[in-house]
C-alpha cells in the first residue's frame, strides 16, 4: 500500500517562498494568480495491508515527524 | 560537575561551545554523540549550532528523534540546564521542550553577521550575568530563524517573561514580537538563534557572548 502525504503551510502563516512564486510568475506575464502557497509532498510505501491501519499509522508519523503541526497541516492519501 | 555538548552529524559549532565552556568553567565539557542512547551525569547540556542531518525535512526535526534527545528531554525536565543555540534553538522546539518554530526568513536568504540584541531577562542559568535593556552584539548566522508561534504562545511567553533576548532595531529575520530567545516555563531551558560562542573573547572582536558561560559557570558550581 502506498500513502502519499500533502503537508501544506497552515492559513495565515507567512509562505515567504511562495510569495517569490507569485512575483515571478507575475513577472513572467501570468497575471491573475492570486495567492501561491508551496508545500511538500512525501511518498511511502507500506507493508500494511489494512486501509484503516495504514491511516492510523501514517497519521501517527505526520504528527510525530512529518509535518510540525504548529504550522503545518497533512493530508494522506492512500491508494494500493 | 561537567558540562556536556550534544554532537549530531552536520554540527559544527560543537567545538567552539566547548572552548567557551572549558574557559568558563575550567573543565572540558563531555563531547556525546547524537546516536548514544545514555548520557554521562552533567551539570548542563549544550545544543550547539550547526546543520544537523543537513535540515533534512524541518531544521532540528530529523535530530530531535536521535536517540539521545530522549535523555536530554528526561534531565531538562529534571531540571539540568540546557542551553541550544542556533540549531540547537530548532532541536528544542522540534522535541518539544520549547514552544513554536523557526521558519524559513522572511526574505529567503542566509544571513551571517552581528546582531544587536535586547536582554529581556536577568536571572536564571544563562542571564544571571546581563542587566535588563542591556545592549548585546551578538552574531546570528542561519537560514531558518523566523520564529513563529499562536497569538497564545506569545502572549503566555511575554506574560510570564520566558522571552529571554529580542532583536534590537531592525528584525533580521521576520521572528515574531522580535523573538531572538525564549526559555521554558521553568527557566532551565533556553534555545537563542544568535551565536554567544562566536563573540565570547576580546581576540575574536567582542565578549558580549561571555557573560552567558560565565553565568552557567557559577550557576553550576553553587
Amino acid at each position: 500500500m502506498k500513502a502519499i502525504i500533502q503537508v501544506t503551510l497552515k492559513n495565515g502563516v507567512l509562505d515567504p517562498q511562495g510569495k517569490a512564486i507569485e512575483t515571478a510568475l507575475d513577472q513572467l506575464g501570468f497575471s491573475g494568480v492570486g495567492q501561491a502557497r508551496q508545500g511538500k509532498l512525501i511518498e511511502l510505501v507500506l507493508e500494511e495491508t489494512d486501509a484503516v491501519k495504514a491511516k492510523e499509522h501514517v497519521t501517527q508519523m505526520c504528527e510525530k515527524l512529518l509535518a510540525n503541526t504548529v504550522i503545518e497541516n497533512y493530508d494522506i492519501e492512500l491508494s494500493e | 560537575m561537567t558540562a556536556a555538548v550534544i554532537v549530531f552529524p552536520g554540527s559544527n559549532c560543537d567545538r567552539d561551545v566547548a572552548v567557551c565552556l572549558e574557559a568558563a568553567t575550567g573543565e572540558a565539557p563531555i563531547m556525546a554523540w547524537h546516536g548514544d542512547a545514555s548520557l554521562p551525569d552533567c551539570s548542563a547540556i549544550v545544543l550547539p549550532g550547526g546543520f544537523s542531518y543537513g535540515d533534512y525535512l524541518r531544521g532540528g526535526a530529523i535530530a530531535s528523534k536521535s536517540p539521545i534527545m530522549r535523555e536530554v528531554i528526561r534531565r531538562a525536565e529534571q531540571g539540568v540546564p540546557v542551553l541550544g543555540i542556533c540549531n540547537g534553538f530548532q532541536i528544542l522546539t522540534e522535541c518539544g521542550l520549547l514552544p513554536g518554530i523557526l521558519m524559513r526568513n522572511r526574505d529567503l536568504k542566509f544571513i551571517c553577521r552581528d546582531a544587536t540584541l535586547n536582554v529581556e531577562m536577568e536571572e536564571g542559568a544563562f542571564m544571571a550575568g546581563y542587566k535588563k535593556d542591556q545592549k548585546l552584539v551578538i552574531p546570528i548566522a542561519h537560514n531558518e530563524g523566523n520564529y513563529f508561534a499562536s497569538d497564545d504562545t506569545v502572549k503566555e511567553l511575554q506574560d510570564n517573561g520566558r522571552i529571554a533576548l529580542t532583536y534590537a532595531g531592525e528584525n533580521p529575520n521576520g521572528a515574531i514580537a522580535n523573538i531572538a530567545g525564549i526559555t521554558n516555563a521553568k527557566g532551565n531551558v533556553l534555545g537563542m538563534m544568535p551565536h554567544p560562542e562566536r563573540l565570547a573573547e576580546a581576540a575574536l572582536g567582542g565578549e558580549d557572548g561571555r557573560a552567558m558561560f560565565d553565568s552557567l559557570a557559577k550557576f553550576i558550581a553553587k
